[in-house]
């Protein structure tokens, strides 16, 4: 709850700062506001089992898990900021505050208990993106981003009102709690229900970048500043699927039989166009957007097998993917930067040159394609056997094999930056990035090792 | 105001979920058919209003506020997407000189 205001204070004060060209104190502002939102949030741990502000907002654990893995994926994002607003325009405030507001949405999605409170935030949420994407104004990638981003952004708020207003008319309410009794109360709901509960899908699918609905992400991810594509990537994600699994958990759980064969189609789908688009990449950065679709597929599991501790599996999945996530960006802006370029080539005999670089980004890949002793082996494990706990048999098998496609465009990075001998220059990596990328490695290793200090947290 | 309730009572209320439903569906088709990004944009305001009316028709019949409040909603925040928005396609026209989104084809796989 005091999360949410400091995050929208901080932000208020950001532009203030900038307003009074206070440069150099922006980004010390901006982490140490973070850090006490942060603060502000673990300590609410257990204290708002019941919903607030008239049903407005439910602050549960679930909500304080999720704000503070946002918080903290954002923190380290903007530690990787450092020296990168600037280059793009001078008026760097905005950048700062425009992200904190996206942050302030985000924390919003993940508590809402009231469907306008879900409409909000993901609208301050999105316009705050939409801007972010295309602040490279002279880039025309960017301004292509931008635009794609804002056209299916509304297109897909359009769905998810639609959905909304349908509902409402079912059920005359937009509480949660008000529509999952009417949905265990009515036992021949109206067709308006089975419409709305569809429609909200596809504008949830759209947010999260799950096929088929997944088109606008590889361009967009791959037009906006890196900077940008990896806190869409990580952060915007996580909030998508936590405000997903909110509403099926505590909204359409009754009603399961009917939308779990369109979730197992959309995760199946999601998987293989994913997997198979990404091996044809050239390019890092594009091959890290298709994967970004696969690992959608891998987070709507959590939906399908749904139960009491699908929180728990989504959270680890998402702290393992935020933070392996991390690493790749932050590797690739600093190789975008040096060198021009992202292909699979310019890593050709980077661990020569860069043995620490090469290090953390061949611990992401593992952790990205799950393999044991990282963070992500946990997260898909969790996934796994949750679904197959609910007979799903035939997606997991299906996964599994996907799961063994990824591993080659994974390993190609890898075995581009090992075996790959060629002569290159040093690249320069700045102290912030070794800090964010050391730390992100040992999370990634010690989620692994020790998964039991976070898988049960909620 | 209770005239006005009773007058959209006047309706049944399947008349205006159908016809929020086909102005939605225009929307929507113009978003998928049309090249224009203003035209496209227009669209997309079209899918939000129909949303507005469909909220507004249960609301009258339920004689329950909540669904009169969440347009107001739907009407603040479509603006403020329209003025971000309008900014993109102004920014994209500077550097194109066109607002058609077929000139929007850097990104390819």
């Amino acid at each position: 709850m005091n999360a949410l205001i400091t995050i929208s204070l901080l932000a208020l004060f950001i532009l203030y700062l900038g307003l009074f060209k206070a440069y150099k104190a922006l980004l010390p502002v901006t982490l140490l506001g973070l850090a006490g939102a942060f603060a502000l949030a673990v300590s609410e741990w257990n204290s708002f089992p019941t919903p607030i502000f008239s049903n407005m907002m439910l602050f549960d654990n679930f909500a304080i898990a999720f704000s503070g893995i946002t918080i903290f994926t954002t923190f380290l994002v903007l530690l990787l900021s450092k020296g990168y607003f600037e280059r793009i325009s001078s008026n760097v405030a905005e950048y700062y505050a425009l992200i904190l507001f996206a942050l302030a949405g985000i924390v919003l999605m993940v508590s809402y208990h009231n469907l306008s409170m879900l409409f909000i935030g993901i609208e301050i949420m999105s316009v705050s993106l939409y801007i972010l994407a295309g602040i490279k104004k002279r880039d025309f990638s960017s301004n292509e981003a931008a635009l794609k981003y804002f056209l299916m952004g509304a297109f897909s708020t359009g769905f998810l009102l639609f959905g909304v207003a349908l509902l409402y008319g079912a059920s005359g309410s937009f509480d949660l709690e008000g529509i999952r009794n009417y949905i265990v109360s009515t036992p021949k709901p109206s067709a308006l229900l089975y419409t709305g509960i569809i429609l909200i899908l596809i504008g949830l699918c759209f947010k999260v970048g799950a096929a088929p609905f997944h088109f606008w992400t590889p361009d967009v991810y791959e037009g906006s500043p890196s900077l940008i594509t990896a806190f869409m990537s990580t952060v915007v994600k996580t909030a998508g699927f936590a405000a997903f699994l909110r509403i099926m958990l505590n909204c359409f759980a009754p009603k399961q039989e009917f939308w779990i064969p369109v979730l197992v189609t959309i995760a199946a789908l999601s998987l293989l166009i994913g997997n198979v688009t990404a091996v044809y990449q050239q390019h890092f950065k594009r091959m890290l957007a298709y994967s970004s679709i696969s690992h959608a597929g891998y987070m709507l599991f959590c939906v399908i097998a749904l139960d009491g501790s699908s929180d728990n599996a989504l959270f680890v999945y998402a702290a393992s993917y935020s933070v392996a996530s991390i690493i790749a960006f932050g590797v690739l802006i600093i190789l975008q930067r040096q060198t021009g370029n992202d292909s699979f080539d310019s890593f050709n005999g980077l661990s020569k040159k860069n043995p620490f670089l090469a290090f953390t980004l061949t611990i992401a890949m593992l952790s990205l394609a799950g393999i044991p002793l990282t963070a992500g082996f946990v997260g898909k494990f969790m996934m796994f056997t949750r679904t197959l706990a609910t007979y799903h048999t035939y997606l997991v098998v299906f996964a599994v094999v996907n799961a063994v496609i990824a591993i080659f465009y994974y390993f190609r990075v890898i075995v581009a930056m090992y075996f790959k001998p060629e002569e290159r220059t040093e690249l320069i990596v700045p102290a912030y990035y070794k800090i964010v990328l050391a730390f992100s490695a040992v999370a990634t290793i010690l989620m692994g090792i020790y998964p039991h200090f976070i898988a049960g947290l909620i | 105001m209770e005239t006005v309730t009773q007058t959209i009572q006047g309706v049944p209320l399947n008349h205006y979920i159908i016809l929020s439903a086909v102005i939605f569906s225009i929307g929507v088709m113009g978003v998928l058919i049309r090249r224009n990004a203003i035209v496209i944009f227009m669209s997309v305001e079209l899918m939000l209003n129909a949303v507005n009316l469909l909220l507004t028709a249960f609301s009258a019949y339920r004689g329950d506020p909540a669904g009169q409040v969440f347009v107001f909603f739907i009407m603040a925040l479509a603006a403020a997407e329209v003025a971000v928005g309008l900014a993109i396609i102004v920014m994209i026209y500077r550097n194109t000189n066109s607002t058609d989104i077929n000139v929007l084809n850097r990104l390819k796989w």
